[in-house]
């Protein structure tokens, strides 16, 4: 038996409404808002997210497998999944592998993390999807798009959810695409795309996959249809003949097209909602389509109750200004305070500090159980030499110690809200304050650390940790 | 340990107007400081047996000394210890007179900031790591955001609410620029008022512009000798009472003991140096003091640090006008960072100039009345990683 044994997911926590973007540029404002990550926010840290939302599920459960699904990595050439397994600090005898370049890389990876499972050679396998996708402004997919990342554990033993079958058709097909050089999604006109591209693919997954295993819509409790909009997916559904109720929203009027986070959006949506018993179609598009069949068991309650994505669809905070969207974008360079330049990144103490940098691993003293970050050679507190065991703070709650608010700093959106972190458990991090609102910024204020991006040198991406205020 | 106490003597000093000297080079403004040293001491550059040479981004090596002053083949040290520079090349050539290696030392601190383009100096990230290479994980904390963090947890502490402290502050910043409006080496010469100070933008909360120091050009220099040898060259040569210097290792971040409302270095550099000097009562004893208000906070945890009011009380003594020229302490008398801005490398010695001129009765319109003793401070680093403070006190001899 292979399935889904746990599952996570991560919205960045900014949203906008699709009204305000339609104001800027006088077109017509679609219903809804999306999600927006933040400008310390990317692909890879969305998806470490997830990861983390996911594993706090299942914690003892060691991973084997990882695999990221993506069309926007922030390296053309260089893994992404070895950096989130290095932030979630799994052993170095994990198989990392990156699916790019495909809207249906979640699906993709689901084939090759449940054939893996089912042929013996894996048994946990983290399969992460995360889409930070850039279009251009002033269309209608600025305002549909959404970023965010969702993550499922494929394995073989306490599912949630046990696959039933799946069904896969692959074709050669342009409908939008990032060629060299390109920084945004291109597309060809619209009305091709959705129907060669969407339409016709879709169809023929799923009327392919109820004949290969004779199943009628009507014996299923959900269907997650991958889609561009509301509009397309529910007139898919209904040529289909499958009921309105039975179609599954992926928050594509809270969050957005999350690209090929999608998939994995919509089937933890109708997880987090299901019944044991009930059986799920999903299906998703992109040079060809995947389809896939599950059936919820009883053990769904368990992972129910930790409502991963009724707590993501809570934290909100609104982008009020375009202009502030376009920074967290990247989309407009500003003039920044003359500061002096940051020393030159190196790639060696990249390497050398991957585990304090990108696992947040400090030490705790043998002798004196003085926990301390960074890493140190001798104590602080008895001055022990060499006699420390690792000690991670990423998952260790926090308070604000003291703080400021920094408008000098040079940062896309100003100002920078920085504290000292005292950790629950002993520590201390001084650290930037990431998702606030500066006026929110109090001593004593609860905070969680967040993996984030600090900036991109040299076309490096240097990733490390920030807290963030803990919001239930 | 005998100390530095008395052994050695300063009997010449120059400094510069401090400020945006856009026509000035480091070679100019060496040469400005360190001639008004020489006319002041009655000696030239052919008397200088050794020197240190104190900068933290004007002059990578001593050449730079050599070479403005074509002191020919002589020993010169490069000094670079954060914002205490310029007193920790004054430690190292008062160190050197008192082993009795040297007769005669000249010490120099010069900073250019001006052609750097730079608004504000760098962040408290470069403190613990090369400068040349890193993982640059170390947040980008500015100067006035470490501040603005002691500042919030002071208020918090004491109770104080964020206007309340913000007009607290204000007192010091108004202070300052009341003495500097008096001197003419200053870099700003002009009063401001308490509402000016409230009103200004805010660089980091809860400090504005206006709490923090300038960004300027400038050079101080000293010329050194034994004491037993210092009446030789002049009447009123001012004595060195103690040196200190204080360094911090970490311990702010990497445990949770520090308490964000004192500067821990400040305090130990003033011990060491009351200790030197035999002082037992500071408030009472130093007539004069010269410290490092970089941000307005600054200066009120240091009337603290250096025991000059006890802990959690500074605003007794703000309130009352206690460290004002008319006040029994008087505190920056020459208008402190506030008015010349901070040349990172030349500041310390900027202070010490002015403690000693104001020794010798020198200072004018702001001259304080028969001062005895006077100390002067700096802080340098980053609160969370580790400072260095330096406190230096010099006398009169009678």
């Amino acid at each position: 038996m292979v399935g889904i044994a746990c599952y996570g997911v991560y919205f960045p926590i900014r949203r906008m409404k699709r009204e305000q973007l339609a104001e800027v540029w006088g077109t017509a404002g679609l219903a809804g808002e999306r999600a927006v990550a933040n400008y310390d926010e990317d692909a890879v840290t969305m998806a470490t997210e997830a990861a983390i939302s996911c594993m706090r599920g299942v914690q003892k459960k060691p991973i084997d497998r990882l695999l990221l699904a993506t069309t926007s990595a922030p390296y053309y050439e260089k893994q992404s999944a070895s950096i989130v397994a290095s932030a979630l600090g799994l052993s170095s005898d994990v198989f990392t592998v990156d699916y790019t370049g495909s809207l249906r890389g979640a699906t993709i990876a689901l084939t090759a993390a449940t054939d893996a499972v089912e042929s013996g050679h894996a048994r946990n396998v983290l399969l992460i999807a995360s889409d930070k996708r850039a279009v251009l402004p002033k269309g209608k997919r600025e305002q549909l798009w959404g970023d965010g990342a969702a993550a499922v554990l494929v394995g073989e033993s306490d599912l949630i959810a046990v696959l039933e079958g799946s069904h896969s058709l692959s074709e050669n097909f342009l409908g939008e695409w990032r060629g060299e050089g390109d920084m945004f999604v291109k597309s060809w006109e619209e009305r091709f795309v959705i129907d060669e591209g969407y339409m016709r693919p879709m169809r023929e997954v799923i009327i392919g996959i109820m004949e290969k295993y004779r199943f009628e819509p009507r014996d299923f409790r959900r269907v997650i249809l991958s889609a561009p909009d509301t509009r397309r997916r529910n007139r898919l559904a209904k040529t289909l003949g499958f009921e309105l109720t039975q179609v599954q929203d992926a928050c594509l009027d809270t969050i957005g097209n999350t690209g090929t986070a999608q998939p994995l959006v919509g089937l933890i949506s109708a997880l987090e909602e299901a019944s044991p018993g009930d059986r799920l179609l999903l299906a998703t598009y992109g040079d060809g389509a995947d389809a896939f069949i599950f059936r919820v068991t009883e053990k769904i309650k368990d992972i129910q109750q930790r409502h991963e994505l009724k707590k993501c669809l809570r934290r909100r905070m609104s982008v009020n200004r375009y202009s502030e969207y376009l920074k967290m974008r990247n989309f407009v360079a500003t003039e920044e305070p003359k500061r002096p330049e940051p020393i030159p990144l190196s790639v060696t103490c990249l390497w050398r500090e991957n585990k304090k940098n990108l696992a947040l691993v400090g030490v705790k003293c043998k002798k004196c159980g003085t926990v301390q970050y960074p890493p140190q050679r001798v104590c602080v507190a008895c001055k022990a030499k060499d006699n420390f065991e690792d000690y991670s703070f990423s998952d260790k709650k926090g308070t604000v110690f003291t703080f400021s608010v920094d408008y000098l700093t040079p940062a896309p959106v100003s100002p920078t809200v920085f504290a000292v972190i005292d950790f629950e458990g002993g520590g201390r991090i001084w650290c930037e304050v990431t998702d606030i609102d500066p006026s929110e910024i109090k001593i004593g204020m609860p905070v969680e650390m967040t993996f984030r991006k600090l900036a991109t040198v040299n076309g490096i991406s240097n990733y490390f940790w920030k807290a963030r205020p803990y919001r239930k | 340990m005998p100390g530095i106490k008395d052994r050695v003597s300063i009997i010449g000093m120059g400094c510069t107007k401090f400020g945006e000297l856009w026509d000035k080079s480091v070679e100019d403004l060496i040469v400005e400081a360190v001639y008004e040293a020489f006319d002041d001491a009655g000696v030239g550059p052919d008397d200088i047996q050794a020197a240190w040479f104190g900068t933290v981004y004007s002059g990578l090596t001593a050449v730079t000394l050599a070479k403005a002053l074509k002191l020919r083949y002589i020993p010169i040290t490069r000094v670079e210890n954060m914002c205490a520079t310029g007193t920790e090349a004054l430690r190292a050539a008062a160190y050197a007179i008192a082993a009795g290696i040297y007769d005669i030392a000249l010490v120099v601190g010069v900073e250019k900031l001006k052609d750097t383009g730079w608004t504000g100096v760098s962040s408290a990230n470069v403190v613990s790591q090369s400068m040349i290479s890193s993982s640059n994980t170390e947040p980008d904390i500015t100067a006035p955001s470490m501040f603005a963090m002691l500042a919030n947890r002071y208020f918090y502490v004491y109770k104080i609410s964020p206007d309340e402290g913000k007009r607290l502050l204000a007192h010091i910043v108004v202070k300052n620029h009341h003495n500097g409006a008096l001197n003419p080496k200053a870099h700003f010469r002009r009063e401001v008022t308490i509402d000016d100070v409230l009103n200004s933008p805010i660089v980091a909360w809860p400090l504005g512009i206006l709490d923090s120091c300038g960004v300027s050009d400038g050079a101080a220099a000293a010329i050194l000798t034994r004491s037993d040898l210092a009446r030789s060259f002049r009447e009123d040569p001012i004595d060195i009472k103690a040196l200190a210097i204080c360094t911090g290792d970490s311990r702010p971040t990497l445990t949770t003991d520090y308490d964000f409302t004192h500067v821990e270095e400040n305090f130990l550099a003033a011990q060491m140096a009351y200790e030197e000097a035999g002082i037992k009562n500071p408030r009472k004893e130093i007539s004069i003091a010269e410290v490092h208000d970089c941000f307005s906070i600054h200066e009120m945890l240091i009337y603290e640090d250096l025991q000059f009011s006890a802990r959690g009380k500074a605003r007794i003594d703000i309130e009352s006008g206690a460290f004002t020229l008319d006040g029994d302490l008087p505190i920056n008398t020459d208008g402190g960072l506030k008015s010349f801005g901070h040349p990172i490398g030349a500041s310390g010695l900027r202070m010490i100039y002015e403690v000693y001129k104001q020794l010798q009765g020198k200072c004018g319109p702001r001259q304080i009345k028969n001062p005895t003793l006077g100390l002067t401070h700096n802080l340098g680093g980053s609160i969370g990683i580790g400072n260095v403070a330096s406190v230096c006190i010099l006398g009169r001899r009678d």
